[in-house]
């Protein structure tokens, strides 16, 4: 069985954890480097992406971070997918850049502007998945701003990409994982 | 009745979910903020006072002053909540206008209604409660707490009474999940706690909705301990920022509740602190004065 590494510094890692054993693969709490051995792919769940930040860097795990997406697939929801981007503004901040995408931070306003969606998805992610539309949970999310030529939008929420790939990584803005539709946790268990 | 299902109620619980494994730092003004999210804190508390100067204090602790609580709101990108004092539901409505993540219905501050805690569900803004047990949290959620967290006695610097606390709560869960059905009316009686709410815990071993931990955390080893015992997250008070080095104690305390389980990481973390504020022994405070008989 697969395993999949959900990074553990701080957020709602039980949740991907659990979406993970939902989707058919084995999920593995990474609080080290030498984890990163052990992994197939890795989920970076949501949480605040700032805060993570200074976690990644008290533990000295960035650079490991970043060579274990070099060669293996990197899933991010929320603060994950800020970690992905090859950007960050508003305000601006250190990334990892594994996907060539623009994100700006806290993009519908605060809390009380969070709210669950069902949107639509596009042909291929059915396709790949199976049919319906997905239920998206935004928590004080991002937005994706830019999206480079390589990466790939698998669904939109008011004109804007919420779920996008490029090559073997994965964000979504929204919380997969704190619905009980497992396709897009399938989707990356796909890419392993 | 209670709508676990509903938008409304995930989104509230959803930040609730993002917080969990970090530490909710108290902050009285825009640069502790500023230190708290430096350090690592996952969202900081306005409040007007920390806890251990309102106890030496005395007075009337309310709301914190709005143009403190916009200063914090535009220093810090993490999530900031604020208190607002049991029952007064217009503090709440005020917070709430003002874009506040999460607003804590606290015993900290001095409560408007001796009997009544604000109607939590009607509100957009997400509420976390403090509770000494099962039925208080239950009683809590049944308003429309979306976070429970247990009361301790704030700004003691004594992590007694938050053990007893979460023990209890942990307890009290565990035993529901081995009695039978048709002794759960009784249980809800016992509990003082609505019983759809009991048969949900009694079914699932947990609260509907993230349980962390908060009132005397002071050191890096408190923030551990209650995490081993069942916290999700912490709450640390007046132990920052009354402590002789905030920044290297605020960040201490962010590794503990990271590697809780972790002995060795949690001697570095323990390492090189500052003295930790002074502490209280609980059982030499008059009746009086502890924080945590404020609510029912």
């Amino acid at each position: 069985m697969k395993q999949v590494g959900v990074l553990a510094l701080q957020g709602d890692f039980a949740a991907h954890g659990a979406a993970i054993e939902r989707a058919g693969a084995r999920a593995v709490f990474v609080r080290d480097r030498e984890q990163f051995a052990q992994i197939d792919g890795l989920v970076i769940p949501g949480g605040e992406s700032t805060t993570m930040l200074k976690l990644l860097h008290y533990d000295n795990l960035m650079e490991p971070l970043a060579a274990f997406g070099r060669e293996k697939p990197v899933f991010g929801t929320c603060a994950g997918a800020i970690l992905i981007a090859r950007n960050v503004f508003h305000p601006t901040q250190e990334s990892l850049g594994l996907m060539d995408i623009g994100v700006e931070r806290n993009a519908y306003g605060r809390q009380i502007d969070s709210r669950v969606v069902e949107i639509a998805v596009e042909p291929e992610f059915e396709s790949r998945t199976a049919p319906g539309k997905l239920e998206a949970v935004f928590i004080r999310a991002p937005i994706i701003r830019r999206v480079g030529p390589s990466a790939h939008v698998l669904a939109e929420y008011r004109g804007d990409p919420v779920l996008v790939e490029e090559g073997r990584h994965l964000v979504a803005t929204f919380h997969p994982e704190l619905t009980s539709d497992p396709r897009v946790h399938a989707l990356f268990l796909e890419k392993l | 009745m209670f709508q676990f299902s509903s938008e409304q109620f995930r989104v509230k619980v959803g930040l609730a979910e993002m917080l969990k494994g970090g530490v909710i730092m108290d902050v009285t003004n825009a640069d502790q903020a500023k230190i708290a999210e430096d350090a690592g804190a996952s969202a900081v508390m306005a409040l007007e006072r920390v806890p251990a100067d309102i106890r030496k204090e005395g007075g009337v602790a309310r709301m914190a002053n709005i143009a403190v609580i916009e200063k914090i709101m535009a220093t810090v990108t993490i999530p900031v909540m604020a208190k607002a004092r049991i029952g007064h539901f217009v503090e709440a409505r005020i917070l709430e206008s003002l874009g506040v993540d999460y607003i804590d219905e606290s015993e900290v501050l001095t409560p408007a209604d001796e009997e009544n805690h604000i109607d939590k569900g009607p509100f957009k803004v997400p509420f976390v409660c403090g509770a000494r047990n099962l039925g208080e949290a239950l009683r809590r959620i049944a308003e429309g707490a979306a976070m429970i967290r247990t009361k301790g006695e704030a700004g003691s610097g004594n992590i007694v009474e938050a053990v007893r606390h979460i023990r209890t709560i942990i307890k009290q869960m565990k035993q529901l999940t081995v009695l039978g059905k048709e002794e759960m009316v009784h249980q809800a009686k016992e509990l003082q706690a609505p019983l759809e709410l009991v048969e949900w815990v009694a079914e699932h071993g947990k609260l509907p909705v993230p349980n962390f931990s908060a009132g005397g955390i002071a050191t890096p080893a408190d923030a551990a301990l209650v995490m081993q015992l069942g916290a999700e997250a912490v709450f640390v008070g007046s132990g920052i920022f009354k402590s002789s080095d905030p920044a290297a104690r605020a960040n201490a305390v962010v590794q503990a509740a990271k590697n809780y389980l972790d002995p060795e990481k949690l001697l570095a973390a323990s390492r090189a602190l500052g003295d930790a504020m002074p502490g209280l022994d609980i059982s030499k405070l008059p009746e009086s004065e502890l924080l945590q008989t404020r609510g029912w």
